[in-house]
């Protein structure tokens, strides 16, 4: 990542408190609007960080009860990076789409990452006994 | 903090002869999901089973709201009832067709559309 990417990152930390995500959505719609991406689009980063957000709410079990932000900010992109310090998963658990069924409490975490992956053009996550990152991406 | 934060969630319902329209009003998360399923529970009980769900006033949803309203259709299948979503965001209406919702619930632009549906 080069310096000029750097300068064009917004980084937001954030407790773990009912609807947060809300507030979250709020920012990245603020940032998708000043990046001009068509509102459609600004709804579909919207959901997907939502999904992100309780996720690790949800599971990440982070002792500080703090989720980490990042939004990049590049020309025809925005990425943004959402991480916990909690105790992590099997991301492999979560690529198996007949194991990821619909509805069951255990399994929302399986819903939401196959949300987030059909909203966003590009998404990766990397997740161990330190933590999870969720990198995800979404094109003009 | 919270009080700032935490959206409101609220229903108004319209009860018509043989259907009843449910117009949500915010988040639909977990609280307005069980929000909802309580509506049609009671509406159940008084022997509707179709209803209209208008989503103009909810254009943030999350997977868990999501699922609950999969298991209120399930129940709705299973006494031969139906549900009719209106005024839904492109996005949720992608995320319905994802989690499978299109195969037992129609989706229409507008609420009239859904009741000439309903009325035909």
């Amino acid at each position: 990542m080069n310096l000029k990417h750097q300068e064009n990152e917004i980084e937001l930390v954030v407790p773990l408190l009912p609807d947060i995500e809300l507030m979250a959505t709020r920012t990245v719609s603020a940032i998708a609007e000043y990046m001009s991406f068509e509102t459609d689009k600004i709804e579909d980063l919207k959901l997907a960080l939502i999904e992100a957000c309780i996720n690790a709410f949800e599971h990440s079990k982070a002792k500080d009860n703090k989720l980490y932000l990042k939004f990049i900010m590049q020309e025809n992109r925005l990425t943004v990076i959402i991480k916990d310090n909690g105790l992590g998963f099997d991301s492999g658990y979560l690529e198996n789409s007949e194991i990821v069924r619909k509805k069951r409490p255990e399994n929302k975490r399986g819903w939401g990452l196959m949300l987030i992956k059909n909203l966003m053009d590009e998404v990766h996550i990397e997740s161990n006994s330190g933590g999870t990152t969720l990198i995800m991406t979404k094109i003009k | 903090m919270e009080k700032e934060v935490a959206e409101t969630f609220d229903v108004k319902v319209i009860r018509k002869e043989n259907y009843a329209i449910i117009r949500t009003e915010g988040y639909v998360n977990n609280l307005g999901g069980e929000k909802i399923s309580e509506e049609v529970d009671r509406l159940i009980s008084e022997r509707i089973s179709k209803f209209i769900l208008n989503f103009e006033k909810s254009n943030i949803v999350n997977s868990i709201g999501i699922s609950i309203l999969i298991e209120v259709i399930e129940k709705l299948v299973d006494i031969g009832g139906k549900i009719y979503f209106c005024n839904l965001t492109k996005t949720i209406s992608k995320t319905f067709f994802i989690m499978g919702l299109t195969q037992y619930a129609e989706i229409f632009a507008t609420e009239e559309e859904a009741e000439k549906s309903i009325v035909v």
